[in-house]
């Protein structure tokens, strides 16, 4: 009998190409742009403080939107990873199950009342509207002991995110806020300031450390909650602070792009065939893997039709549709 | 003695009640096993004997405190459960599966003692699916896959298991085998195990105490002569069995039956 050999390759090496990936595609993303630059101007902005038109546009303006790509990518990437651990549901998605649709309303509604409020309040309105869209869509999803199948919940998920639009885009109406909204909501990654980032970066950061020291518990979550609890886990509390780590990825991203659909289904299931089920192994590989992926999307929506901006939710769109299509298609496995 | 009994215990949903102030008693390192038609509460009671679904009244009582007030890490290092067909697990090897019933014993991130590697070895050896280790678990059989979700159970080191319904989707042969390892647990290890079984004759053989439940309630409990008979078979399956006794085991077994007349539809 041939004696079977274990991984292939081991973790630490894909983790290590994965960065390598990241830091080749932030170049190319640094460098190309409405107006090109050269890799020694991206050098000198980041490294020098000379002052050239170039350098300060590249240091004002591009490296604050990709860096920002970057934790908005690894942000609803995880959350997304978390999500379709937690309920496994292969299709769960921060933008498919109301949570984005939540946060949005949530905008909306701050902005009629409180227009002068700081960014942090308005990240707050995104923690709690998040929070909102996503207890309405499990809220639904429990009114039947047993649960939803995953496709009823992204049913749930559509009609309660059409509900929560329909209140953001009333209320900016009847407040005429429209341009001011939408502006946040579908600006994508356009206008990301240092300031936001000083906000917004070290809670993200927050909340992948506290996902990576649960994504044990979250790995016995997603083989069975009756063989989670049999070895010993408190389900409910990791549940709630899963659920938390969840509204916090998800509300700042909100609060810095606006809606953002897809990324969060897409990138999971990209991953999970690279290294397994191991959550241990998924979160910080979705990390890396969807601020891969939102750097790219950024770099074609700003050079596709330059010196427009393509909308970066929409590119991604286009690619997550037939990805959730295939998904549902092959019951749960994209890869097999 | 007595470890693990049930106190008056009710379990339902909503105002269904489908265990009805029942009381227990599991003999310590014996064979129990929980006989009784489709929907008669059984694998409620177990799931609410380990702590997966909670009771309406009355409790679970471990080593004389009620499970519900234990912590239930502690609990896991003292009971395992097996439950039903678990779902898939795509992408996990074997060996990563069986890894996690070292979870009641691990802190912080989980890295793996030499204690801990050898008990895993020890689950995949006497379960005997050393062999798959580095294999997928979608990649298995039904049969190689219990097996391998009992390893699990077994690496949890428990002085009691719990398994519903362990022998589903096995043939014949595998079906034997899984009830011979866990005989061979009780009788070199004294572990107590509690099971709910399908299969008349696989509990008459293997039990030590059977309990027969009929919608919620005891009908019988006892051991093998008691349990098998024809009166006891009619009230919990609505069947009429012949009783005979098996050849080489000299235990009851229900040779052939029909259904209770009037019973039919």
């Amino acid at each position: 009998m041939t004696k079977e050999k274990q991984q292939s390759i081991p973790f630490v090496i894909k983790f290590i190409v994965g960065i390598i990936v990241l830091i080749c595609i932030f170049t190319v993303a640094m460098v190309f742009g409405a107006a090109n630059t050269s890799v020694r101007e991206v050098w000198l902005a980041i490294t020098s403080d000379s002052a050239s038109d170039t350098i300060t546009m590249i240091r004002e303006i591009r490296l604050p939107r990709e860096v920002g790509a970057i934790f908005v990518g690894a942000a609803l990437s995880v959350a997304g990873a978390i999500m379709q651990g937690m309920t496994r549901n292969p299709l769960a998605d921060p933008g498919l199950l109301g949570l984005t649709a939540g946060a949005n309303a949530a905008l909306a509604i701050t902005f009629a009342l409180l227009p002068s409020i700081n960014y942090f309040g308005i990240m707050i309105a995104c923690f709690i509207g998040a929070a909102i869209g996503a207890v309405l869509v499990f809220g639904i999803g429990m009114l039947k002991r047993g649960g939803f199948s995953p496709l009823r919940m992204v049913l749930a998920g559509t009609a309660v995110s059409a509900f929560l639009y329909a209140i953001a885009d009333g209320v900016a109406l009847y407040f005429k806020i429209s341009k001011n909204v939408s502006m946040w909501t579908a600006g994508g990654l356009v206008g990301t300031a240092w300031s936001q980032l000083q906000l917004i970066i070290p809670i993200i950061i927050v909340g992948l450390i506290v996902a990576l020291l649960l994504s044990r518990q979250l790995t016995l979550l997603s083989l069975s909650e009756e063989v989670a609890v049999g070895l010993g886990q408190n389900t409910m509390r990791v549940k709630i602070i899963l659920f938390f780590i969840i509204i916090i990825l998800v509300g700042t991203s909100v609060a810095l792009v606006g809606n953002m659909a897809f990324i969060g289904l897409m990138v999971p299931h990209i991953v999970r065939a690279i290294v397994g089920t191991d959550y241990r192994l998924v979160i910080p590989m979705s990390a890396i893997t969807g601020a891969c992926f939102m750097l790219l999307a950024d770099t074609v929506g700003r050079t596709i039709n330059a010196p427009y901006e393509t909308p970066i939710a929409a590119i991604i769109a286009v690619l997550g549709l037939p990805f959730f299509l295939i998904i549902v298609r092959r019951g749960g496995k994209v890869f097999s | 003695m007595v470890r693990l009994y049930t106190d008056d215990l009710s379990i339902g949903y909503g105002d269904r009640l489908i265990v009805k102030e029942l009381s227990i008693s599991i003999p310590d390192k014996k064979i129990t096993t929980i006989i009784g038609a489709n929907g008669c509460g059984k694998s409620t009671l177990l799931k609410t004997m380990t702590r997966i679904i909670s009771q309406q009244s009355g409790a679970v009582l471990l080593d004389g405190e009620n499970i519900a007030k234990q912590n239930t890490k502690d609990l896991a290092s003292k009971m395992a459960i097996l439950p039903q067909t678990p779902e898939s697990v795509s992408g996990l090897t074997v060996g990563e599966l069986v890894s996690y019933g070292r979870f009641p014993y691990q802190k912080g991130l989980g890295r793996l003692t030499k204690e801990d590697y050898d008990v895993i070895e020890w689950a995949l050896d006497v379960t005997g699916t050393t062999e798959f280790k580095y294999r997928s678990v979608d990649a298995l059989s039904g049969g190689q896959r219990q097996r391998v979700w009992i390893a699990m159970a077994l690496a949890q080191e428990t002085e009691i298991i719990f398994l519903d319904e362990p022998t589903t989707y096995l043939d014949l042969a595998h079906q034997l085998e899984v009830l011979n390892l866990l005989q061979k647990l009780n009788e070199e290890q004294e572990r107590t195990i509690i099971m709910v079984l399908h299969d008349l004759n696989q509990a008459a053989r293997f039990a030590d105490y059977i309990i027969a439940l009929k919608d919620g309630e005891i009908v019988k409990a006892g051991n093998c002569e008691d349990v098998m008979t024809a009166e006891v078979l009619e009230k919990v399956f609505a069947i009429d069995a012949h009783i005979g006794i098996d050849p080489r085991t000299n235990k009851p077994m229900c040779v052939t039956y029909d259904l209770l007349k009037g019973a039919e539809k």
